[in-house]
């Protein structure tokens, strides 16, 4: 047994962790509009989200790593989506879904947030109105990447 | 259907300031007669109030004597006809409250009340229904400016 038989590789243990962790996300869908449909086609079997390990759905905030804000979101719902955002443990990361959450879109008037980066920190902004299922799985790709290539945090690492 | 309208002009005669036909039936009615106009509606088989709502007429090209307007719409299931109730009412001046004929009307009083401030006499529960309770002014009247935020969390002054 030997390098030559190609029994074991050499990794970091960063890179396996965000290996884990990029094909293991539990998605929390704060659905507030009509991206919510492009949202529920990019999930469904013909375009499929599960390809990219993001097919696990978790209405609970607690058990999920990805905050996918999709739609509009009021400044009567916003102090809701901040309380999501820091119930959820981590690691955890936020994706803007669709024109209104990245910037508010058409809606520039009293009762939008101008984009969800107001209220939390997004991660990948994804655009579109709505955005295509290609468009959303270029936002999940992007995703994994910056998981696979960010320092990894665990608990035992301190 | 012509017979229900005529039936209604003839009991209104003095409450009715205007009539026209557009893509249904409009009456301007005095604001006086409101209650006893929409009760005679409701007798007569409008049963179903489809909308309440007003117009804010502040920088309308032509002065009009009262600011807002308020605008009934009503369905007939027995004519199947649509028919449209509006009258005028100043900034001061409460507007009688429909929600002894229609329950439905708590929650559309409310948005207008929200929106345009104009409050409603008699209604049992007059809160704001789509905006914050913490929300300044009524943001659909035309002097509410166009740029002005009012966030609901810290730290999202700089919209």
């Amino acid at each position: 047994m030997g390098v030559e038989s190609g029994n074991f590789i050499t990794t970091k243990f960063d890179s396996i962790l965000g290996w884990a962790r990029k094909y293991s996300m539990f998605v929390y869908p704060f659905v507030t509009a009509c991206c919510g449909m492009e949202y529920i086609a990019a999930a469904c079997s013909h375009f499929d989200i599960d390809r990219f390990g993001a097919g696990l759905t978790r209405f609970s905030p607690r058990q999920s790593d990805v905050l996918m804000i999709v739609g509009t979101i009021s400044q009567k719902i916003a102090p809701v989506l901040r309380k999501i955002y820091d119930q959820m443990a981590e690691p955890k990361w936020v994706v803007a879904f669709g024109t209104c959450a990245v910037s508010g879109g058409i809606y520039d008037n009293y009762s939008t947030v101008q984009g969800a980066d107001k209220i939390v920190p997004v991660d990948v902004y994804i655009p579109g109105c709505p955005p295509r299922p290609e468009t959303v799985f270029e936002g999940i790709m992007k995703l994994q990447e910056k998981i696979q290539n960010q320092p990894q945090d665990w608990r035992w690492k301190k | 259907m012509e017979e229900i309208i005529d039936k209604i002009k003839s009991a209104f005669k003095e409450t009715i300031l205007f009539f026209e036909e557009r893509e249904m039936p409009v009456f301007i009615i005095k604001k006086e007669d409101v209650l006893s106009f929409v009760s005679f509606l409701k007798e007569s088989s409008f049963s179903i109030l489809l909308d309440i709502t007003a117009v804010d007429y502040l920088k309308w090209p032509e002065q009009k004597e009262k600011r807002f307007e308020i605008v009934y719409h009503f369905f007939s299931l027995e004519y199947n006809l649509r028919i449209r109730v509006k009258f005028s009412i100043d900034e001061k001046e409460k507007s009688p409250s429909l929600t002894s004929f229609y329950k439905n009307a708590n929650w559309l009083e409310r948005e207008v009340y929200d929106m345009y401030g104009i409050k409603f006499d008699g209604h049992p529960d007059l809160r704001r229904i789509l905006m914050y309770d913490e929300f300044k002014g009524h943001p659909l009247r035309k002097d509410y400016p166009l740029k002005k935020r009012q966030p609901r969390l810290e730290g999202l002054k700089d919209d």
